[in-house]
């Protein structure tokens, strides 16, 4: 029973497999680059206010970030679900300590500084 | 021992009915590759739980440079120190060879011939050596404009945090460079390609890294 799985013939399936697992890449790259073009060309350009900018860039760093780990990393419902919580539960804990400390800094910042 | 033989059987079943079977996150071997396929199930979760905890560290730094934002001193802030140009170029070189490594990933799940593998291997490693030269550029340009790390809080959040990242790449590159050697002294063995697995989800989470880097430092700091 230690003996490995023959080999399969390169059939159809296989084929679709390998074309998929290649146009999930060619996906994930294409979107990246729109969405890594757009900010840049943004700011480049100053398109709009330094406040609408910011939440344009926000934005498209979040999805950005949803199209790698989805075409680069793999990661979706078919996985089994231990990996996608273990990635959401670390997602949070970042959420609660970045903006816990911005929010602590900041509220500091503002009190402690003289009128 | 008998779930092991099941599993085995349920991979068997399923290569033949050329469905995949995905056991953990990233590009999954699959049934062709039954040995590792099993094997990198625990090897590959692990490195998961690393890859998070490191999410956590950049997090930590990425929260320290937002609170020195405002504590320029008198010294340069964001708007004398920061160039788009190169800033744009090197997000386009760590895009690259993230595809590219995915490309070499495809190359070593279909069994394609070992020197195509080396080949997206060798484009990967160029693309991070470039871009880390890049980045060294900016250092120095930052130097020569007065951005020194001990110039002020926001000059230390910046060097505490992009750096960072820069010698995430470092290691990677030094990873690739040791995969490149395993794969010359014993070939593809499930050895070398649980590292490649490894290796891929490394460079790709790097890649996401450096989205934060010039989302929230370079645009941010431009817009």
């Amino acid at each position: 029973m230690s003996k490995p799985v023959t080999r399969i013939p390169a059939t159809n399936a296989l084929m679709t497999n390998k074309r998929r697992d290649f146009m999930s890449y060619v996906w994930g790259f294409g979107l990246a680059l729109i969405l890594t073009l757009v900010p840049f060309a943004l700011v480049q350009w100053q398109a709009t206010t330094r406040g609408s900018l910011l939440i344009i860039i926000a934005v498209l760093a979040m999805v950005q970030t949803v199209v790698h780990f989805r075409f680069f990393l793999h990661l979706g419902r078919k996985r089994k679900r231990e990996d996608l919580l273990l990635v959401l539960f670390s997602t949070s804990l970042l959420i609660i300590m970045v903006a816990g400390t911005i929010w602590i800094m900041a509220n500091l910042a503002e009190r402690m500084t003289p009128i | 021992m008998i779930s092991e033989l099941f599993k085995r059987v349920e991979f068997y079943l399923d290569a033949r009915q050329n469905k995949e079977i995905f056991i953990y996150p990233g590009l999954n071997l699959g049934a062709e590759h039954s040995n590792v396929h099993t094997q990198a199930e625990a090897t590959v979760f692990g490195f998961w739980v690393f890859l998070m905890s490191d999410a956590i560290i950049f997090g930590m730094a990425f929260a320290t440079y937002a609170t020195l934002l405002q504590g320029t001193a008198g010294s340069p802030g964001p708007r004398e120190l920061y160039h788009l140009g190169p800033i744009f170029i090197e997000t386009l070189l760590l895009l690259t060879s993230s595809f590219t490594f995915g490309m070499a990933s495809i190359a070593m799940k279909y069994k394609h011939p070992t020197s195509h593998l080396v080949g997206w291997l060798l484009v990967t490693l160029v693309l991070g050596v470039i871009f880390l030269g890049m980045e060294l550029d900016d250092f120095r340009t930052m130097f020569a404009a007065g951005g020194l790390p001990t110039q002020s809080g926001f000059l230390s959040g910046f060097f505490g945090l992009v750096p960072l990242h820069g010698l995430h790449v470092t290691a990677g590159c030094i990873w690739l460079v040791c995969m490149l050697g395993q794969i010359a002294v014993h070939g593809l063995d499930s050895e070398t390609k649980l590292g490649l697995l490894r290796l891929a989800l490394f460079w790709h989470f790097l890649d996401i890294v450096w989205i934060f880097i010039f989302s929230v430092v370079y645009l941010g700091g431009l817009a």
